[in-house]
């Protein structure tokens, strides 16, 4: 019998490449467990407080209320703890921001696996799969603690059965949950980023104190430029001042000469400007041990 | 140095009031509502977001600025899951679902409601026959709190006033509620049990079928089977439906994952994760109309035909809709 031939396993990083319907691949990256913990947690205690605060409600109306409306009541109460415990992931997830308030204090989202829509219905399928991931666990607690010894034994081995549910998510690469796997889902970090000032000022380069001639240029290359360019951004004293010893050493220049901020710019400039000419020509010099380009 | 070598310092100049203006409307969106942006705005959001995203990729391939590519990188994104992140008309979401999508999803499961049917018909019809040769495998099937004194020694006169006779408290629909929300929960448990390659979902089947045949050994010796049946399937007729459905949306699950076949395990799981969610919704339906059916109709309809009827209208309303609704016209 043929076997299939093994597919690519995915990496151990949580950098995963996602390919929008226009075809341009995004690189996105996976939350981690830790993060994942910490929204769960933080939804929890949401979910409590929005219990507590429902009961007491419902418990005052009670009051207000008299007898006669009693049992109503316990049937309200009935319901809005089924729907908290069951729809409360469902409802904001299935929500424009594919988040529950917990995962948005993260940076969290959910989307689909394949690149495509969330649907409605691959949000309920990951949510009531936390029937066993989570609801299972918790159930067999008290079993655990029971007197008498075949009890206690059947719920240790019923808990760490359920653990194995619970965690899952550490199991794959992925960092899916069981419901993740079920719906076709996965959750990724959802953070912004500000656009950065542009570097590359033309002031730099004019006037003749910093020319730099072709040797020079080719000293270095996309790599070592784009560590220049977060020490730049960085603008912290102590680290430019060594970085410009460092290149002017290995420029062979004089290490001490002239403004530290003022030649790491020029060089900057002049660098990025020679690298990306070259990119325009299909090279592309990865680091300074590149030989290629 | 000539403006031609200041190529990546243009690109960006000239795109960037682009993607501020897509930022923004991002903001909107994400902190409101799609609702808050105007007409020109809503045809804006595609055309912004395919404009960012080649700037990413021709920024990607002559851009050495590594933060520029980032920012590119992160707002694409942004915009992306944005775009394609839940959508929510949701009337015609709603419309479709009961139109084509629920019944087509049910009728996609048709072996696995097979499986879970036969094995509740089963396991009741063994339960019973074991209960009738030898009554002490009573106290194994039911525990004295589910029984409720209605065990093998009960007496006829007994068991008849349980299937007849109103309960002293009211609270009818305290106890609809409470029986929709337990019943609901096990069909999730069910549900999200076929993970576990689907064992455990075939164990719960089991076991509800076996309660089944062993009531039925209680109630059948003193002529009261017909009683029993009406009185099980006013609501059963959904509640028992609406429970297989749910074993079989597990097992679709289960099976998916034990037996992937060409696709791998993951992308078959999802497939079959979504299909079985589907049920699931119609499930959570049934068994509020169940809970409503028990925790009302039972107590107020007490006449073993009219119960039968009921029994037989919602059975027949809920294969003809699963079986029939949604189905393409054939031209």
């Amino acid at each position: 019998m043929a076997r299939r031939p093994r597919k690519p396993r995915p990496p151990l990083s949580l950098d995963r490449a996602l390919v929008t319907p226009e075809g341009v691949t995004l690189n996105v990256r996976l939350g981690s467990g830790g993060a994942r913990a910490g929204a769960l947690v933080l939804d929890l205690l949401i979910m409590l407080a929005i219990l507590i605060g429902f009961t007491l409600l419902v418990v005052l109306l009670a009051r207000a209320g008299g007898t006669a409306t009693g049992p109503l009541l316990m049937v309200v109460w009935l319901l809005g703890f089924f729907l908290l415990r069951n729809f409360y992931f469902v409802a904001f997830e299935a929500g424009g921001r594919a988040a529950t308030p917990g995962k948005r204090l993260q940076k969290l989202r959910v989307v689909a696996r394949d690149g495509g829509r969330l649907t409605p219905t691959a949000v309920l399928a990951r949510n009531l799969m936390r029937e066993v991931e989570l609801f299972l666990p918790l159930s067999f607690l008290p079993f655990a603690f029971a007197e008498g010894t075949i009890d206690a034994w059947v719920g240790y081995l019923a808990l760490g059965w359920a653990c194995l549910f619970l965690f899952f998510l550490l199991f794959n690469r992925d960092r899916m949950r069981a419901g993740d796997l079920v719906a076709g889902t996965w959750v990724v970090e959802n953070e912004r980023r500000q656009i950065g000032a542009e570097l590359l000022d033309p002031a730099a380069l004019e006037g003749d104190r910093y020319r730099f001639a072709p040797h020079e240029l080719a000293a270095y290359g996309a790599f070592e430029l784009h560590k220049l360019e977060e020490v730049l951004r960085r603008n912290d004293r102590h680290d430019q001042f060594m970085v410009a010893r460092t290149i002017r050493t290995k420029l062979g220049r004089n290490p001490d000469e002239g403004y530290d901020r003022e030649f790491l710019e020029a060089y900057y400039a002049a660098l990025r400007l020679e690298l990306e000419r070259k990119l325009l020509f299909g090279k592309r010099k990865k680091d300074k041990h590149d030989q290629q380009a | 140095m000539n403006a031609p070598l200041f190529a990546s310092r243009h690109f960006r100049a000239e795109r960037e009031a682009d993607w501020a203006r897509l930022e923004a409307l991002l903001d909107i969106v994400e902190s409101k509502s799609a609702r808050r942006l105007s007409e020109e705005d809503l045809f804006e959001l595609p055309r912004l977001y395919r404009a960012t995203l080649s700037a990413l990729s021709v920024a990607r391939e002559t851009s050495l600025d590594a933060s520029l590519v980032d920012y590119l990188e992160r707002l694409s994104t942004r915009a992306y899951f944005v775009l394609y992140g839940c959508r929510a008309p949701w009337g015609r979401q709603i419309a479709g679902f009961f139109g084509t999508g629920l019944p087509q999803a049910v009728r996609a499961l048709w072996p696995e409601i097979v499986v879970a049917t036969l094995l509740t018909v089963l396991s009741a019809v063994a339960a019973y026959a074991l209960i009738r040769a030898e009554p002490a495998w009573f106290g194994a099937i039911l525990s004295p709190e589910m029984a409720s004194g209605r065990d093998m020694n009960a007496s006829a006169e007994f068991l008849r006033k349980s299937l007849y006779d109103k309960p002293e408290d009211g609270g009818l629909e305290l106890f609809a509620a409470y029986l929709f929300t337990h019943n609901a929960q096990v069909s999730f448990l069910c549900f999200a049990l076929g993970f576990a390659l689907g064992i455990p979902t075939l164990i719960l089947l089991v076991q509800n079928g076996a309660m089944l045949g062993a009531m039925f050994a209680v109630y059948a010796p003193h002529g009261l089977a017909p009683g029993l049946f009406g009185w099980l399937m006013i609501h059963g007729s959904t509640e028992l439906s609406a429970i297989v459905l749910a074993a079989a949306a597990g097992l679709r699950i289960g099976r998916a994952i034990a037996f992937p076949g060409e696709r791998g395990r993951v992308a078959a799981a999802g497939a079959a994760g979504r299909t079985a969610a589907t049920v699931m919704l119609g499930v959570i339906l049934m068994l509020l109309v169940a809970g409503l059916l028990e925790g009302f109709a039972r107590q107020l309809v007490t006449s073993d035909s009219a119960r039968y009827a009921i029994a037989g209208a919602m059975f027949a309303l809920w294969v003809g809709y699963f079986g029939l609704a949604g189905r393409r016209r054939r031209g």
